[in-house]
C-alpha cells in the first residue's frame, strides 16, 4: 500500500474521463485523503495465506444456445441517444 | 414496555391487543369493548398492511381502484413535505389497479399482490416510465423495458407504483445525495431517511405506497428500514435477479422489499425471487411459499450476538434496544450465544475499495454517447467524455469513480483491491464460522437513529461509517434483515438486524416474525 494517502488527482480523473474544477480537485484530495487513511487499516492484516474473494458464491460463465432471439426494436433501442440519424447514434467526428 | 403518549396511533386503536393490555386501565374495560366504534380500527387504508389489504380485495370489501385512489391521494397530500418520489404515473397506475379488479371480478386473481401498490427505487426498470438513479446523467431516461422483478410484481397482479427517491446512483445512507431533492423521514422532517433507498422507506413508512423494492449495496435497504419503523429485507446475493436494476457494485448489489410487517416482506420476496436466465449470478434453487413457511418454522433457535458489534459509537439508547431484543428471544426460550466477528472493523475498509473500484468500471457507460446526459459545449470526443460526466454526476459519484478508478490503477491493484478481496474472504469466514454454532446473527442495524439533514453530508469518511453494521453482511453474501425495535426518547425508530445464512430467508423470516409477534413498534405510524 501507498506510503502516503495523496492521489494524483490529475492523473486519476483523466483514467475515470472526469473534468473536475479546480474547487472539486483540492476538496477531493482532503477528502480520498482522509477516506485512504482510514484505508489503510487493512494493512494491520496479514492477507498473505489468504485467497482473494470477487463474489461471495462461485460464479461461473452461463451460456446461451447461439440462436437470435427477439430484441428490442431499433426505435426503442435508440430512444434514449441523445443524437441520432437514420435510425444510428451520432456522435461529433472522430476521424480527420 | 412503556405507554408512550407521543405515538398518536395508540389512541386510534390499530393493534387492539396492545390497548386492552396497557390503556385504557383495566378498569376501563368497558370501554375499552367499545373503541371500535369510537375509535375505528385502522381506518387510514393507506397505512393497513398488503395482508390486511389483500383479504379486504379478495372479500370485496374494497377495490384494486379504491385501494390505488388512497394511496394517490394519500401521496399528493404529503409528498410535498416527504418528498419520497422522484415521479409518479397516476393514470398508469390505476390502469393497472382496473385491470386487477377485472382479473377478480372474472375468478382469475392472482394472488396476495394482485391490486397492491409497490413503490420502486428509481433504480429500478420499468417499461415506459421514468429511470434516474436521481442523477442528472439520466433525468431525461425512459427505461425501454421491465427489470426482471417489475415483470414479476405484474404477474403477480401487483400495481408498481411511483418511481422513488435515493441517493445518486445509490450512492450514500442519507438520500441527500440525491440530484433533485432531499428525502425527509416521516417520523422528523428534519432528519434523513436513510439511504440510499431512503424513498423506498419514507414512502411506506408515510402511506404513499403499501410496500416498496430498494436495493442494498451495503445496507441500503436495511438501514432506511431502520431509521423509519420498517421491515426490511437484503436477500442473499443471487437470490433475486439484477436484470434491469441499475448496477452500482455487482458482486454486492440485491434488490429487496420493504414492507410494514415481516409478513409483507415474506409475500412480497416471494413474488420476486428465484432463478432468472438473464442474471448469470442469478441462483438456482426452489422458491419456497416464505409467508407460509412464517407459520411452520416456530424455532427456538441459536441466536449469535457478535461482541463487536457493541463496542464504541454505539448509542445508548440503540444499544438498550438492541439488548432488551436479546431478552425477549432468551426468555421466549432461544439460545444466546456470545459469537465473534473479528474481522468485522475492517469490512467499511474493505467494501469503499471494492464498492468504488466496481462502481468505477460500472459506470464507465455513462459516456454521453448512447444514452444519458450529453455535453453541448463539446469540442470533440474526448472532450464530450469528459464534459458530460462532470455535468452529468453529482460530488458523491466522482469521489467514489476517482476512489475506484485509483485503487485499480496501475502499481495499486495489489495493494488495495487484491488485499479488500482477501479482507472479504476474511469477513466471509468469519460468518461461516459463527454459523456452526448459531442459526442466525443478531446486532443493532444502525449505530445511531436518524440523523438530522446535513449533519454528516460533509464529511463522507462519517458517513460511510454509519453503514459499520451491515456492510460486512454484502461482502459476505448473507441474508440480513432490520425490524423495528423501539424508538428513542424522542420518538425515532431504532432497528434490530438479523443476520441469517445463505439461502435460508424462510428461517430468518420466522425469527424476526417471533419478535414482531410479541411486540407492537410495527403498528405505529408517524403523525403528518
Amino acid at each position: 500500500m501507498s506510503k502516503s494517502s495523496e492521489i494524483n488527482i490529475d492523473y486519476v480523473a483523466n483514467l475515470a474521463r472526469l473534468a473536475l474544477t479546480a474547487e472539486e480537485k483540492s476538496q477531493f484530495s482532503q477528502q480520498l485523503g482522509d477516506i485512504l487513511h482510514y484505508i489503510e487499516k487493512l494493512n494491520e492484516l496479514d492477507v498473505t495465506q489468504v485467497e482473494p474473494t470477487a463474489h461471495a458464491f462461485p460464479v461461473c460463465n452461463v451460456w446461451r444456445d447461439d440462436v437470435a432471439e427477439p430484441a428490442l426494436p431499433v426505435e426503442e433501442a435508440l430512444q434514449n441517444a441523445p443524437a441520432q440519424r437514420d435510425h444510428m447514434i451520432a456522435v461529433p467526428k472522430v476521424v480527420e | 414496555m412503556l405507554i408512550n403518549f407521543q405515538f398518536p396511533i395508540l389512541k386510534q386503536g390499530t393493534n387492539r391487543l396492545a390497548h386492552r393490555s396497557r390503556w385504557p386501565p383495566c378498569s376501563l374495560w368497558l370501554f375499552d369493548l367499545l373503541l371500535p366504534n369510537i375509535f375505528p380500527v385502522s381506518s387510514e387504508l393507506y397505512f393497513q398492511t398488503a395482508a390486511e389489504l389483500g383479504e379486504m380485495l379478495a372479500t370485496k370489501k374494497i377495490s384494486a381502484v379504491e385501494l390505488a385512489q388512497t394511496i394517490i391521494e394519500r401521496t399528493k397530500a404529503i409528498d410535498g413535505r416527504v418528498r419520497a418520489f422522484n415521479s409518479f404515473d397516476e393514470s398508469d397506475a390505476l390502469a393497472q389497479a382496473s385491470a386487477s379488479d377485472a382479473r377478480r371480478a372474472a375468478g382469475q386473481a392472482r394472488g396476495p399482490l394482485d391490486g397492491i401498490p409497490v413503490g420502486l427505487k428509481d433504480v429500478i426498470s420499468v417499461a415506459g416510465q421514468p429511470l434516474t438513479a436521481s442523477s442528472k446523467m439520466l433525468a431525461q431516461f425512459v427505461s425501454p423495458y421491465d427489470a426482471t422483478v417489475a415483470r414479476k410484481l405484474r404477474e403477480a397482479g401487483a400495481v408498481c407504483w411511483g418511481r422513488l427517491n435515493l441517493d445518486e446512483f445509490a450512492m450514500g445512507s442519507s438520500t441527500e445525495n440525491s440530484a433533485f431533492h432531499v428525502t425527509s423521514n416521516p417520523w422528523d422532517l428534519a432528519r434523513v431517511p436513510g439511504g440510499s433507498s431512503g424513498g423506498s422507506a419514507a414512502a411506506v413508512a408515510a402511506g404513499e405506497a403499501v410496500v416498496s423494492l430498494g436495493s442494498d449495496t451495503g445496507g441500503s435497504i436495511r438501514q432506511p428500514a431502520a431509521l423509519c419503523n420498517l421491515a426490511g429485507l437484503k436477500p442473499t446475493y443471487g437470490l433475486v435477479s439484477r436484470y434491469g436494476l441499475i448496477a452500482f457494485a455487482s458482486s454486492l448489489d440485491q434488490i429487496g422489499p420493504f414492507g410494514r410487517t415481516v409478513e409483507d416482506v415474506a409475500i412480497t420476496l416471494g413474488a420476486i425471487a428465484g432463478h432468472d436466465e438473464r442474471d448469470s449470478t442469478s441462483f438456482r434453487t426452489g422458491i419456497p411459499d416464505y409467508r407460509a413457511e412464517l407459520k411452520k418454522r416456530r424455532g427456538p433457535w441459536k441466536l449469535g450476538i457478535p461482541r463487536e458489534y457493541f463496542g464504541t459509537g454505539l448509542d445508548p439508547e440503540v444499544g438498550a434496544a438492541v439488548q432488551r431484543a436479546i431478552d425477549h428471544y432468551q426468555k421466549a426460550g432461544c439460545a444466546i450465544k456470545e459469537v465473534s466477528l473479528p474481522h468485522t472493523e475492517y469490512g467499511v475498509a474493505a467494501y469503499y475499495i471494492i464498492a468504488t473500484a466496481e462502481a468505477s468500471s460500472n459506470l464507465a457507460r455513462y459516456d454521453g454517447i448512447r444514452y444519458g446526459h450529453r455535453s453541448k459545449t463539446a469540442t470533440d470526443i474526448l472532450d464530450l467524455y469528459f464534459k458530460s460526466r462532470a455535468e452529468g454526476f453529482g460530488p458523491e459519484v466522482k469521489r467514489r469513480i476517482i476512489l475506484g478508478t485509483y485503487v485499480l490503477s496501475s502499481g495499486y491493484y495489489d495493494a488495495y483491491y487484491l488485499r479488500a478481496q482477501k479482507v472479504r474472504t476474511l469477513i466471509r469466514q468469519d460468518f461461516l464460522k459463527a454459523y456452526q454454532e448459531v442459526d442466525a446473527i443478531l446486532t443493532p442495524t444502525s449505530p445511531t437513529p436518524a440523523f438530522r439533514k446535513g449533519e454528516k453530508s460533509a464529511d463522507p469518511l462519517a458517513m460511510y461509517l454509519s453503514d459499520i453494521y451491515t456492510i460486512t453482511v454484502n461482502l459476505a453474501g448473507l441474508p440480513g434483515i432490520s425490524i423495528p425495535c423501539g424508538f428513542t426518547g424522542n420518538g425515532l425508530p431504532i432497528g434490530l438486524q438479523l443476520i441469517g445464512q445463505p439461502y435460508l430467508e424462510a428461517d430468518l423470516l420466522a425469527i424476526a416474525r417471533a419478535y414482531e409477534q410479541a411486540h407492537d413498534w410495527h403498528t405505529r405510524h408517524p403523525k403528518l
